[in-house]
């Protein structure tokens, strides 16, 4: 019933569009005007324009690490959820029915679950005597408890468990797209489990893999609560840097550009990671 | 099909340990008989579940954050659903774009979704209003709710629609009979993931909710910056079986694995 009277579907969906033109589109233009403006430290906000605070957020050390630290902390936690979710799509898809329904389930139901509260059970295993810490001395493996809490591989630990789910369902998606005839046909004809992993499944998964670190990067690079807590103050990436700009720096305009730069490098990053993929695979499936 | 090996299934048994090990932690500590963070293992008690019950800021942001969720998730479907008829009965000039635009609040950081809001509402004189903030739950769920009822809508068989015509039912039987019992299941689990997201949101709304207006997510949030304790221990333990109860039902509704990974499993 594809019919077209006309006016219609604008009709229809003209609730919804006043609501994001009211409150999408006229919000961020007002960030993108006040990430202009001055800021005094007596009068707050002024009405001069500016491109002061885009320069501070550029050219200022401090800022520079900040946004370095979150460009590793997302670069780092897509490289781990790419060898431990890719993987684990994989054996899911070789399980049997009711199985593979049941961990399907488990491995992708905390995506559900609050950041907040799955960011609080990682800070109690992170404590000096924490779970993690009691296990490793007892097992004799370290002799002195370890810092998790406000340290990076904290923070990448908490946030890969955070992100990983997206890793594997985009992968699952992928291998379902695969014929386990094929596999078996290779393994057939003599190939080897490793060549069939490289030659067969890999190229298949690759899409998935692509398209999932996307996203885990994406999340990654403006996650706020799960840097906030187990990082603590000391370990500020863009999303926290940019509250505290707001909430206890006051200085608006400064944290209006801070969000607009981390929203045009997560851009950035994921376009240019985007087209240099798209290249090599054209040239890997020719 | 190739069976698993050993190797792989160390693997995934250490995979599920990792994903479920936060969650058993916090569910386990809030079960302490004691006062400080203690992993209980021969004495168990309640008593930090009733020590919700005497923390004013906890129950009240919890009773706010249950508010905003029913009133976003709802507004959200009621605005999705006409949408949705838009978008999967008609085929216009800018389409696309408008799907676009409607799923764009999910590629947008939440934090500068909260950025904008704060100046916006600050600007607008609704400085920690709660409409204000359920504005803005409305728009960062709408992508949730929009995709489910569209997801629905197209699994509905359109050949029952033309049987039913031509069989004489007029156009209120036919949205009655076959169109409403095939979307209705995607409705109900467009609004409850929904809801969830509303209720579990923190980033944008640790911008825009004022100290006395504060969600749940936001209020523990700035507990934990402070202290973790056994008591923010019961309350994530409540959110994880509220959340879990809600998951069963999606279950029965409309498939937890379908909302999972989408269509085609």
């Amino acid at each position: 019933m594809m019919t077209s009277a006309r006016g219609t579907p604008a009709f229809l969906s003209l609730p919804a569009i006043i609501l994001f033109t009211a409150l999408l589109i006229v919000p961020m233009v007002m960030m993108v005007v006040l990430s202009f403006q001055e800021y005094d430290q007596m009068l707050g906000v002024a009405s001069g324009a500016t491109e002061e605070n885009y320069l501070t957020v550029i050219t200022d050390p401090y800022y520079q690490e900040i946004f370095l630290r979150t460009l590793g902390l997302a670069a780092a936690t897509t490289l781990i959820s790419i060898l431990i979710g890719a993987p684990e799509a994989y054996i899911l898809s070789r399980m049997s029915r009711q199985w593979r329904s049941l961990f399907l389930v488990i491995c992708l139901s905390p995506l559900l679950i609050s950041v907040v509260v799955r960011t609080l059970g990682w800070a109690m295993l992170f404590g000096r005597h924490g779970l993690i810490n009691e296990t490793l001395l007892k097992l004799g493996l370290i002799a002195e408890p370890m810092a998790f809490l406000y340290t990076l591989h904290g923070v990448v630990i908490a946030m890969v468990h955070v992100c990983v789910p997206f890793m594997v369902i985009s992968v699952w998606i992928a291998l379902q797209r695969l014929d386990p005839k094929v596999e078996a046909a290779a393994l057939s004809l003599g190939a080897s489990k490793l060549t069939v992993l490289r030659r067969i499944v890999f190229p298949q998964v690759l899409p998935g893999i692509l398209s999932g670190s996307l996203i885990v990067f994406a999340l990654c690079s403006s996650s706020f609560a799960t840097p906030g807590i187990i990082g603590g103050r000391q370990l500020k990436v863009a999303a926290t840097a940019t509250h505290d700009e707001f909430m206890s720096t006051m200085n608006w305009p400064l944290g209006a550009a801070l969000a607009i730069v981390l929203l045009i490098v997560n851009a950035a990053v994921m376009l240019s990671y985007n087209r240099i993929v798209e290249r090599r695979y054209a040239r890997i499936s020719q | 099909m190739i069976p698993n090996g050993r190797i792989a299934i160390a693997f995934h048994t250490l995979f599920v340990a990792f994903m479920l090990a936060p969650l058993v932690v916090v569910v386990w500590v809030s079960f302490t008989p004691a006062s400080i963070l203690t992993l209980p293992t021969t004495e168990f008690s309640l008593r930090w579940f009733w020590a919700i019950l005497d923390d004013r800021q906890f129950t009240s942001a919890f009773g706010r954050s249950l508010w905003l969720g029913l009133m976003a998730a709802s507004l959200a479907v009621l605005l999705a659903i006409p949408a949705a008829v838009a978008m999967h009965r008609y085929r216009f000039p800018g389409r696309g774009a408008l799907v676009g635009f409607f799923l764009s609040p999910l590629v947008i950081p939440h934090v500068v979704l909260g950025v904008a809001f704060l100046r916006f509402f600050s600007q607008a004189g609704l400085s920690g209003s709660f409409y204000a903030v359920a504005g803005a739950h409305v728009l960062v769920i709408f992508p949730y709710a929009l995709r489910l009822v569209l997801a629905s809508m197209a699994s509905m068989n359109p050949m029952l629609e033309r049987a039913a015509y031509s069989l004489g039912a007029t156009r209120y039987d036919v949205v009655r009979r076959i169109m409403l019992p095939a979307v209705l299941p995607g409705i109900a689990g467009g609004w409850i993931i929904s809801f969830i997201q509303s209720f579990d949101e923190v980033t944008m709304t640790v911008f825009i909710a004022s100290p006395s207006q504060t969600t749940l997510p936001v209020r523990m949030y700035h507990y934990i910056e402070e202290s973790i304790d056994p008591l923010v221990a019961s309350v994530s333990t409540v959110v994880i079986v509220g959340t879990f109860l809600l998951m069963l039902v999606i279950d029965r509704i409309y498939g937890i694995d379908r909302l999972l990974v989408g269509e085609g499993h």
